[in-house]
């Protein structure tokens, strides 16, 4: 941790937390190497907070869960938890959690990552494992632009709003992320903002504990960037917003969802259907085929 | 240790330097491969399709190379020794994560069945222009090892000595054929697998908490590893990182991880060097090859030899590390050294670097999309020894 | 609350109470458990903490009522919330409110 030493001013009154009582996820969290990098209002770390407490709703076991994360700022989530986790490179962490849930079956994969890394360079990766309805879990935190690299247009950018490589306004037509996750064969698909912690904790228990390609989509605020260039306040004002325009929805048809700047953002749980998810699929058809001759994968303590 | 008998195909068989590429994976303990289509390498992946489900072992076709080489590293962290397969294109796709292996010191293999290139180029026909790009493909500074067959034995037989390697150094280790050796059809024995030597993943077994999946101390060996799911709530990332593998991001960091990266590979190569020689105690030339093209070298050795020339043989099985020392040394010796590889220059360059001027070398080179006539070599010989 | 009328179990009825712990120096100033607490627990200090952010203060801490939601919303993991022993509604506060209606 960095050395920064108060100033000395005498009105200057720094009160500190009670020694033995903790925050309730220190155990789930890398605490030596807090606090994390994310901006003041950013909702990055809300995210995060939702994540660890749907885990723990969610009842699995901790150590058989694992996080991976691509490139951006969302992409540095898995290197805060403390879980066995993953920082992947910029678009490969759909991929590399593949290898991970198919490299031993026991194991939960949990993608973190931005919307650029999962749906620009990312994009191929998304929809073919959402296609082949790999066991994982994907959460999406949807800023609206790359925000680490300075705030440059990415697939999710609204139409008009500014980014620093849509200086005259975004002219591009954005994703729109559960109708991209459903058309491609996602079985559980959601959308919250970090605003809607509550449901948000309670899409991710649900979802961590669906068989099969589930995905959750959390609009977040970005004050540094996306806030700031588009003039929109801090990332307090982006959750006021998010208060206000918010529209619950519940099974809504996702060709319907599209998020226009600074309009209505429908969220609520729009897809939660039953589909054979990689390893049973695989297993059923190899064994039906193969007959005796079918040895199935059991992972590195399998065999 | 000793091969699980499960995976092993024990007899003689006749069989392609892919299939039997893919029969030394799985008798090594591959038990994950993660590919995409693409000539002339496919064998291997439709072998490993079809041998898999019989033997245990995950086999998934994934949406392209860069996702393939995700997977791999991916599945490594889980437990199974895992493998991808391609050729020059997708081979440029998987440089990336091939960085991101080595970055996590990941043990797996990758196979490259080298066509000419660049581009597209020959997709069905032979080249060995990707020498360089193994060694210098992915950005940053690495070492890597990378190893040449030049027999559908040799497939089977160096695949289970690549991830040996790869297992011991914890680094991605380049199989690096040509489509001449992958497309080859000859006489394979695969042994009993009690004679087939395996060395299996050094997995952790201490204290939770003294665990640290990077050893960055200076003797140029590597840590043990552990597998996702076993309680060890590891961090992995590719950034610049500590032994404790979190991310730091300094000068001093970087140093220590760099250097341990390249020292564990570089400081160890006559360990990792596996080469071939024959007749360089009197030799005034020596050629140097690998893969198909050394055998076409040893026609045109014989020839020189049967005209009275005094001609030695260097095969490198293992390209890189480069043999510098071994090369520096003979430079002393020998006039001249040949280098005929099918690209216009590659490892005569490190020759050439190694030589230093002590003796010539003389590349001979082919485009690819052939072999080279062992005259061309003679040729080279002739000029060597004048 | 208000009550039209003392209720019967009032005497009964327990309240559930948080005791909102504050760790400063992770704080970085967002405010978001001061706009969202149902409760209106807390408010903006004046101090700044070492980085130089305003931190939360607990400003009527009788009122929290456990719900966690400053815990949930804070990105930094700089605030919780511990179970406090559960407040029996005093009988003339009802009447209070009751007048009032």
């Amino acid at each position: 941790m960095s050395e920064i030493s108060a100033p000395t001013t005498s009105t200057l009154k720094i009160p500190q937390a009670p020694d033995k009582l903790q925050h309730p996820m220190t155990d789930f969290l890398r605490t030596e190497r807090l606090p994390h990098i994310w901006c003041s209002t950013c909702g990055i770390g809300t995210v995060i907070t939702a994540f660890i407490a749907g885990l723990q709703k969610s009842g699995l076991d901790r150590n058989k869960v694992s996080v991976v994360s691509g490139i951006g700022c969302s992409g540095r989530a898995a290197g805060y938890l403390r879980l066995d986790s993953f920082h992947s490179t910029h678009g490969r962490a759909v991929p590399f959690a593949t290898g991970l849930a198919l490299g031993n079956p026991e194991l939960k994969v949990v993608v973190i990552s931005g919307d650029g890394d999962i749906a620009a360079i990312g994009g191929n990766h998304f929809i073919h494992a959402a296609r082949r309805n790999m066991n994982l879990t994907i959460i999406c935190i949807n800023n609206f632009n790359y925000a680490m690299t300075g705030g440059q247009a990415g697939p999710t950018t609204p139409e008009e709003a500014n980014a620093s490589t849509a200086p005259f306004g975004a002219y591009e037509f954005p994703f729109n992320l559960p109708y991209l996750a459903e058309s491609s064969g996602a079985v559980y698909v959601a959308r919250w903002t970090a605003l809607h912690i509550r449901r948000t904790t309670k899409s991710i228990a649900e979802a961590l504990l669906k068989p099969g390609f589930s995905f959750i989509e959390v609009v977040s605020p970005c004050p540094t960037l996306y806030a700031r260039r588009n003039r929109l306040g801090s990332g307090l004002d982006l959750m006021r917003f998010y208060h206000n325009s918010a529209k619950i929805q519940h099974g809504a048809d996702t060709r319907d969802i599209d998020i226009d700047y600074q309009k209505e953002i429908v969220v609520g749980k729009f897809i939660d259907k039953e589909k054979p998810d990689f390893y049973t699929n695989r297993d059923q058809f190899l064994s039906k085929k193969l007959g005796d001759k079918y040895i199935p994968y059991r992972g590195p303590n399998g065999h | 240790m000793k091969a699980d008998p499960i995976g092993v195909a024990t007899g003689s068989h006749y069989i392609d330097g892919d299939h039997a590429c893919a029969e030394g994976a799985i008798a090594a303990g591959c038990r994950f491969l993660a590919g995409y289509p693409i000539t002339p390498s496919t064998e291997v992946a439709e072998r490993m399709a079809e041998r898999f489900p019989k033997v245990g072992g995950m086999f998934i076709q994934m949406e392209d190379e860069l996702a393939s080489m995700a997977a791999v590293v991916g599945a490594a962290w889980a437990g199974p020794k895992s493998m991808t397969v391609t050729s020059g294109p997708g081979f440029s796709l998987m440089m990336e994560n091939l960085g991101l292996a080595i970055m996590m010191e990941t043990p797996c293999v990758v196979v490259n069945v080298q066509r000419g290139g660049p581009s597209t180029g020959l997709p069905t026909l032979t080249g060995q222009a990707d020498m360089m790009q193994a060694r210098w493909g992915s950005h940053g500074d690495y070492e890597i090892i990378a190893i040449s067959p030049n027999s559908p034995q040799e497939c089977f037989d160096l695949t289970v000595k690549a991830f040996n390697l790869s297992e011991k150094y914890r680094v991605p280790v380049l199989f690096m054929m040509d489509e001449c050796v992958g497309h080859m059809t000859e006489k394979v024995v695969i042994p009993e697998a009690d004679k087939i030597d395996i060395v299996p993943r050094n997995f952790y077994k201490g204290k939770k908490e003294d665990y640290r999946p990077y050893k960055f101390n200076g003797d140029n060996s590597v840590g043990p590893m552990i597998k996702a799911g076993d309680g060890y709530n590891i961090h992995i990332t590719g950034l610049t990182h500590d032994e404790r593998g979190y991310p730091v991001i300094n000068a001093d960091a970087q140093d220590k991880n760099v250097n341990h990266l390249v020292d564990k590979i570089i400081k160890n190569e006559e360990d990792i060097r596996m080469i071939e020689t024959d007749q360089i105690d009197d030799a005034e030339v020596i050629v140097i090859s690998y893969g198909i093209t050394s055998r076409v070298a040893l026609k045109a050795v014989q020839d020189a030899r049967a005209a009275g020339m005094k001609v030695g043989i260097m095969r490198l099985i293992t390209v890189w590390p480069f043999p510098e020392k071994l090369i520096k040394k003979l430079s002393s010796k020998v006039k001249a050294f040949i280098v005929p590889e099918i690209n216009l220059g590659q490892v005569s360059i490190e020759v050439e670097r190694c030589a230093a001027g002590k003796a010539t070398t003389i590349g001979v080179p082919h485009a690819g999309g052939w072999v080279h006539d062992p005259n061309d070599i003679l040729k080279a010989i002739k000029k060597g020894v004048k | 609350m208000n009550y039209w009328r003392v209720p019967l179990d009032i005497n009964k009825i327990e309240i559930p109470h948080g005791d909102v712990q504050i760790d400063v120096e992770q704080c970085k100033g967002c405010e978001f458990c001061v706009e969202y607490c149902p409760r209106d627990v807390l408010e903006l200090s004046t101090d700044f903490n070492r980085k130089g952010y305003h931190y939360p203060n607990v400003l009527k801490h009788n009122a929290c009522v456990n719900c966690t939601l400053c815990e949930m919303i804070c990105p930094e993991f700089a605030i919780f919330v511990v179970e406090g022993k559960p407040i029996n509604p005093d009988v003339n506060d009802v009447l209070k409110k009751e007048a009032k209606v």
